[in-house]
């Protein structure tokens, strides 16, 4: 693998791990903020996703190994919220459960995590999941009335009461609502994309085009009925509110740019090749072949491996969104690949400039020489692997529920290969997703 | 649909109102409940001759020390559930709680006036939701004239009892080929099913049983133990009712429906536990896929139940092909094309049952419904030409003709309308879904294997039609 570079590649030693296996999948239609769900809760909608899935695959009263899921704009009363979600489901009350976040990565981290315990053989089955509502999104006092707030319940005596009210100002009752603005930098996520999309010269167009792509495809694969057995209607909502079949590079081109308008570079970053604020659930189903072949259920994929990666976006030169670029090439040198061997690559669209950024990364000889410390390009991916059934662009991004969107999808793809393909040729997926913190967590996977 | 003039005529001070003006007062049927006795009280079986004497062993429970008729011995031996208190002659003052006519023996209509005399003279006291079952043959062209009068005549009996009975009482016939003996597994499943509570919204119906095929279920409460059954259109209504039921008997259940309906249907699958299939049935593979989905993952399929259907009422003048080709589309092509693939895949070959969902629109007609009734009317035709296809495999198909049925669907008739179409049947009342599920799980239960190609109607005996 004279490509790889370093760091080297790391033989596995061990008796090789069973495979765990990807079994289906389920999520609810996702919504645009403020619309079908905006009544809807997390726990709402992951409990949705869940009955589904259940449905599905005649889960009910099953006591699976592990539920993990997650949410990204959480509120603290929801601190279990996939146990609380599992008890409102129709699985075995039986079923234990765990809550993760790492921003836009808590979906595809879940399915890491339930995979590997599933080859530890710690678990048999699991579901990974991931929800968010930026509709119902929580929405905390200021620091300063909490404080007071605090002092108010520990006081005793009425002087001490009015000692702590006194300290009150007008000001402190103003809520504190979530934002997406890095906490370091005080950037909005898409201001930090502007940075890396105006450093690559990603232009207007080419960021277009991705989102044409993904709405085009998206719809192909609702037309196709490729979702019928992925996705649950919820609220009345049958397909993704977000997609919009009938667009055009020239509607596109008709959008003013939100981000990047105070670069000196022309902003090109538009509500068109952002993901918009989204609300939804997802869920994936994980098991052994042993439970698979217990509950007569076809495995579709399985989870290969994965890496994660994180760059220094504070004080480095490297851009938030960018860390997935970083956490490929380890994986893929782990396993002796490159991306020729990958017949499916899918990049979470954050953005649409996320995707090109990460495409154009891996082409450049410089970057690729400089910064991942190779001896030349990792490799040109074919835009007709990327992304094949469309992406975030198109789908929405509600955070935590991308990951298990992108993995329900890819495996029925990855499955759908193979059956045609008809031999035993591998046929693999690279996955990657971007977060928040300068995070990405990339994953492969392999038709069953 | 709360059925408000029901609960009115039932209760309180506006019970005795209707009582002194004499206006219909329908009662709440009894349903079926597991566990509960099949009949609340005696039964009578009337009439004479060797047949009469068997079905009164079988129900008593007695045939097997009866000893006249071996397969009578089997069918108990087989089937234990029959312990009932059974009389043979009618006695005053007694309060039966079902008679049943035995009169597959008659030569001449001369021979009617006894036993439906004696069945007159215990009408005043009968119990309430109580039942009257004839068992006779079927007039045929090659029956003596005399015969076949004494048969047909029979018919005008029954519809005409069925007329006269009130307090939730169903008057129903067995009509049992000829060569077909009367402890066929068909006929003592269609008399069960007609005592039973199971049949609360059949009225006034004449069942044929064309065969001695079929068995009898080791235990009447869960005929359909495992049993692989899809239903379609099951996210609503008569479809989640069917799920239901038939999943309460003992079946396995994949629940069809079109993906737009996919909330509904995962609840409706995870009541049942049974598995939740997003299809719409006018898709070109969706046969193939329903049996390929109903192997993978339970092993084998047995009964297919075609309950997905549409309406877009229009008035033939103003029809439109927007209105007409949706509607054959999805009530009897999909149905067609579905039936084909199963048969034609080698797979739908053990026992296997069709019971399709017809409408007393395709039998009697309906003014604004000429493209319903011809899907309608084609769900009849289609289950008689395709249940011989089965006989082969011991399988058979069958349909299920609901009249006023209460689900979403009636509940948009204009309210004046509605009300009068309720009161248009013998039980002065709409049927439930569960009525309609109840007797989509009879047909398609072992029991109903000799019922070969028929429509069974599930509409209270509704004045329109046969």
């Amino acid at each position: 693998m004279a490509a790889t570079g370093s760091p080297a590649p790391t033989p596995r030693t061990d008796a090789s791990p069973r495979r765990a296996l990807v079994l289906g999948g389920n999520r609810i239609p996702f919504a645009r903020a403020g619309g079908k769900y905006v009544r809807a809760s997390n726990q709402d909608m992951l409990t949705a996703a869940l009955d589904g899935l259940v449905a599905r695959y005649g889960l009910q009263g099953e006591r699976v190994g592990e539920v993990a899921a997650g949410a990204v704009l959480k509120h603290s009363r929801d601190f279990n919220l996939t146990r609380e979600s599992v008890l409102g489901s129709a699985l075995s009350n039986e079923t234990p459960a765990f809550d993760l976040q790492q921003a836009c990565a808590t979906g595809l981290e879940t399915v890491v995590l339930l995979a590997n315990k599933i080859r530890l053989g710690q678990i048999e089955s699991g579901i990974a999941g991931g929800v968010d509502s930026t509709s119902d999104a929580p929405i905390a006092v200021s620091d300063r009335l909490r404080r007071v707030l605090l002092d108010l319940s520990r006081a005793k005596s009425p002087q001490q009461k009015l000692a702590a009210l006194a300290r009150l100002r007008p000001g402190d009752l103003a809520p504190s609502v979530p934002r997406t603005s890095e906490p370091r930098t005080g950037l909005s996520m898409g201001e930090h994309q502007a940075l890396t999309t105006a450093e690559w010269g990603i232009t207007r167009e080419a960021q277009d085009e991705i989102a044409l792509l993904s709405h085009q495809r998206l719809a192909a694969a609702w037309d196709a009925g490729f979702f019928d057995d992925l996705v649950t209607p919820y609220r009345g909502l049958t397909r993704d509110a977000n997609l919009r079949a009938d667009t055009s590079l020239e509607k596109l081109a008709t959008l003013k740019p939100t981000f990047g308008l105070t670069l000196d570079t022309p902003a090109t970053m538009t509500a068109g090749n952002s993901t918009p604020l989204t609300d939804g659930a997802s869920t994936v189903l994980l098991g052994s072949q042993e439970w698979a072949d217990a509950h007569d259920l076809t495995p579709l994929a399985s989870v290969v491996d994965a890496e994660t990666a994180a760059v220094d976006f504070v004080h480095g030169v490297d851009g938030l969104l960018t860390a997935g670029v970083f956490a490929a090439p380890r994986l893929l040198a782990r396993h002796g690949l490159t991306l020729d061997d990958m017949d499916y690559v899918e990049i979470h669209e954050a953005f649409a400039a996320t995707v090109a950024v990460t495409l154009g990364a891996w082409e450049s000889d410089e970057f690729c020489r400089t910064r991942l410390g190779l001896d030349g390009p990792l490799g040109k991916v074919d835009r007709s692997r990327v992304n094949v059934h469309g992406s975030s662009l198109a789908a929405g991004h509600p955070f935590a529920a991308t990951g298990g969107r992108i993995v329900a999808t890819v495996s029925k793809e990855l499955a759908r290969r193979k059956a045609a393909n008809g031999d035993d040729r591998p046929v693999r997926a690279l996955i990657s997703v971007c977060a928040a913190g300068g995070i990405g967590v990339t994953a492969i996977l392999e038709a069953a | 649909m709360t059925d408000t003039y029901l609960n009115l005529v039932n209760s309180g001070f506006t019970k005795k109102i209707a009582k002194q003006l004499g206006l219909p007062r329908p009662v709440p049927l009894r349903r079926h409940q597991p566990g509960r006795p099949l009949v609340d009280g005696p039964v009578l079986v009337l009439g004479t001759g060797q047949d009469a004497d068997t079905v009164a062993h079988v129900l008593a429970g007695t045939a097997s020390s009866a000893a006249t008729d071996a397969r009578a011995a089997d069918a108990t031996l087989l089937a234990p559930g029959w312990d009932l208190d059974v009389r043979r002659h009618a006695a005053q003052g007694e309060r039966y709680a079902a008679v049943v006519l035995v009169l597959t023996e008659l030569t001449h209509p001369d021979e009617l006036a006894a036993p439906v005399l004696a069945l007159g003279s215990t009408l005043k006291a009968l119990a309430p939701h109580a039942r009257v079952v004839t068992v006779s043959r079927p007039a045929t062209p090659d029956d003596g004239p005399a015969v076949a009068a004494a048969r047909q005549g029979v018919d005008g009996i029954l519809r005409s009892v069925a007329k006269e009975l009130r307090t939730g009482a169903t008057g129903n016939g067995v009509v049992v080929a000829d060569g077909v003996p009367v402890t066929a597994p068909s006929v003592l499943g269609a008399l069960r099913f007609f005592l039973s509570a199971r049949s609360a919204f059949v009225d006034g119906q004449l069942l044929a049983v064309d065969s001695d095929g079929g068995s009898l279920p080791l235990d009447w409460d869960r005929p359909l133990d495992g049993k692989v059954a899809v239903v379609t259109g099951a996210a609503r209504g008569i479809g989640a009712a069917i799920a239901e039921t038939l999943a309460r008997d003992g079946a396995t259940v994949v629940a069809v429906d079109i993906p737009a309906a996919g909330e509904q249907l995962a609840a409706v699958a995870n009541k049942v536990r049974g598995t939740a299939l997003q299809l719409d049935v006018t898709a070109e593979d969706a046969g193939t896929r329903i049996l390929e989905h109903a192997q993978a993952r339970h092993g084998r399929l047995d009964i297919v139940v075609h309950n997905a259907g549409i309406t877009r009422d229009k008035l033939l003048v103003n029809m439109t092909p927007d209105r007409w080709d949706p509607i054959i589309a999805v009530n009897i092509a999909a149905q067609l094309r579905i039936n084909e693939q199963l048969l034609t895949s080698g797979d739908f070959t053990a026992e296997p049952r069709i019971v399709a969902l017809a409408s007393t629109s395709g039998i009697a007609g309906n003014r604004g419904q000429t493209n319903y009734a011809a899907s309608k009317g084609g769900v009849v035709g289609m289950v008689r030409a395709t249940a011989p296809l089965l006989t082969a495999f011991g399988g058979t198909a069958n349909a299920v003709a609901p009249g006023f049925i209460e689900t979403d669907m009636t509940a948009k008739i204009p309210a004046v309308t509605r009300q009068v179409a309720r009161r248009l049947n013998s039980l002065q009342q709409g049927g439930q879904p569960v009525d309609v599920a109840e007797t989509v799980a009879f047909l398609a239960s072992p029991q109903a294997g000799g019922v070969v190609g028929r429509t069974l109607r599930v509409c209270g005996q509704n004045l329109v039609g046969q």
